[in-house]
């Protein structure tokens, strides 16, 4: 039984995802770097490809789906890697919280970050890619739920490689295979709602994925970044 | 009683006297197998009927590829047990099983390639087996960095556990939406001239080097897990008079 009184679950999750946003806010370089990559690759595609509508049209969702998930591979290092470099990660394990709930909130917090203004970015990207009308709900809806689960499943890439100087390649190796269905399905998802086709049973799956990683990466990146303390 | 195997196999010095004696029969039955179906498919076996000789390169594309997904198995529920039961020598064989199965992974996509180019016209083609074999690769490549970056040994052997047990899960994900890919695209300019069942005088030599490979596969297995064995315990007593013994 401990002395101290702890703070109940509710207050230190929102504690940590305040701080999480808070930390954001306060290194907008930093926030903003996936998404310059984001718009130098946007203004590099149809100067380097083509910038004929119907050229762009074909694989703008495509493209949309690869910049997200290259975006997202850039900010993964950073989830865990400052609160492991200053302490501050060892001290919410030791805080006597459970490990499952404050990763979850914490990559939730990171999705925010990225996937969410990802996906709600899209119908820019969309029309600057000249994908139909037709494709937005798609494109939007796959890329917030697979967005879901690019954090969660990337997240325990970093924290596999939170204790290693220079993880970051490490993670993109790590990660990689585990994105390939994730595109897939996005991408198909654009496409057969571009050509009319249902697209809801690709959205479907990226859910399932999305709910998946979701549930039981925490589990794996708890263990991870509890080993992780011990280098 | 019946269980005392298991937890004897966990012993390294036990596995490390054990094991020694089994390796030159294992060897020599692999080479023997290998021989056997080498020289029967290369030299007795039929040639076929649309790709004439090329076909035979399959006799070492087909256990190539065979063991390199089962061997992802086998280093996942290596590194499962070491994860359950704390038995320190499933990380060794998780280990060593990944070097071999990297090996064989990247075997299966050489010589696949080679044999592509006469029967399909190209080095590479976009197809769903070649893609999945081709992360399974980089999956095994992951596994082996993450495991030679990390310095502390027990961290190396629980990340790597973790990884190839999430991968396990992931596979057949993988290969299942890389299949459902394939099968949307349009096959290009793909023949598929080889598509009639095998025959029996062609299978029957290429089930003696499968089973080589699978053979030759444990024999790696279990070679390279004692060089573990002798470089993780070198500060204990018994490899020091071992390795003094000479």
């Amino acid at each position: 039984m401990s002395l101290i009184q702890l703070p109940s679950l509710r207050s230190a999750l929102r504690a940590t995802f305040v701080r999480e946003l808070r930390i954001a806010g306060r290194n907008l370089a930093e926030l903003a770097n996936p998404w310059i990559f984001f718009i130098a690759v946007t203004l590099f595609v149809p100067l380097g490809l083509s910038a004929e509508s119907k050229v762009l049209s074909v694989f703008g969702g495509g493209l949309v789906w690869i910049l997200a998930l290259l975006s997202v591979l850039l900010s993964l290092e950073r989830i865990f890697q400052r609160d492991y470099d200053n302490g501050s990660l060892e001290q919410s394990i030791l805080s006597g919280q459970p490990m499952y709930w404050l990763v979850s909130v914490k990559v939730f917090a990171h999705w925010c970050l990225t996937g969410l203004p990802l996906a709600l970015l899209s119908p820019l990207l969309a029309t600057m890619f000249a994908v139909p009308l037709k494709g937005w709900l798609a494109l939007f809806l796959s890329l917030l739920f697979g967005g879901l689960a690019m954090s969660y499943v990337g997240a325990l890439g970093a924290a596999m490689t939170v204790a290693l100087r220079r993880g970051g390649l490490l993670i993109s190796l790590i990660i990689i295979p585990f994105y390939l269905p994730l595109l897939i399905f996005g991408s198909e998802a654009v496409r057969s709602a571009q050509i009319g086709n249902p697209y809801v049973p690709h959205v479907m799956v990226l859910i399932a994925m999305a709910i998946f990683s979701v549930l039981f990466a925490p589990l794996a990146i708890g263990g991870a970044l509890t080993v992780s303390m011990r280098e | 009683m019946a269980w005392q195997w298991f937890h004897q196999l966990g012993s390294p010095k036990w596995f490390y006297d054990k094991t020694g004696p089994w390796l030159p029969w294992i060897g020599c039955s692999a080479i023997l197998l290998f021989a056997i179906g080498i020289v029967w498919g290369m030299g007795y076996a039929p040639a076929e009927r649309l790709q004439g000789n090329s076909y035979r390169i399959m006799y070492v594309h087909f256990p190539a590829s065979a063991v390199s997904l089962g061997g992802y198995y086998v280093m996942a529920i290596a590194g499962a047990v070491g994860l359950i039961w704390r038995i320190k020598m499933g990380f060794m064989v998780m280990k060593s099983a990944a070097m071999i199965g990297a090996v064989m992974t990247f075997l299966s996509l050489a010589t696949g390639s080679i044999w592509a180019k006469p029967t399909w016209g190209a080095y590479w083609v976009w197809d769903a087996r070649i893609l999945f074999m081709l992360i399974l690769l980089l999956l095994y490549i992951g596994i082996i960095l993450l495991m030679e970056t990390y310095r502390n040994q027990d961290s190396a052997d629980f990340m790597v556990a973790i990884l190839a047990l999430v991968g396990t899960v992931l596979v057949p994900v993988i290969y299942k939406s890389v299949d459902w890919w394939y099968s949307l695209h349009q096959t290009a300019s793909i023949k598929l001239t080889g598509k009639s069942a095998i025959d029996a005088s062609m299978a029957r030599p290429l089930i003696f080097t499968i089973t080589s490979a699978y053979v030759a596969y444990a024999w790696f297995v279990i070679y390279n897990a004692r060089t573990e064995v002798l470089f993780r315990e070198r500060k204990t007593k018994w490899v020091k008079d071992l390795l003094a013994k000479g």
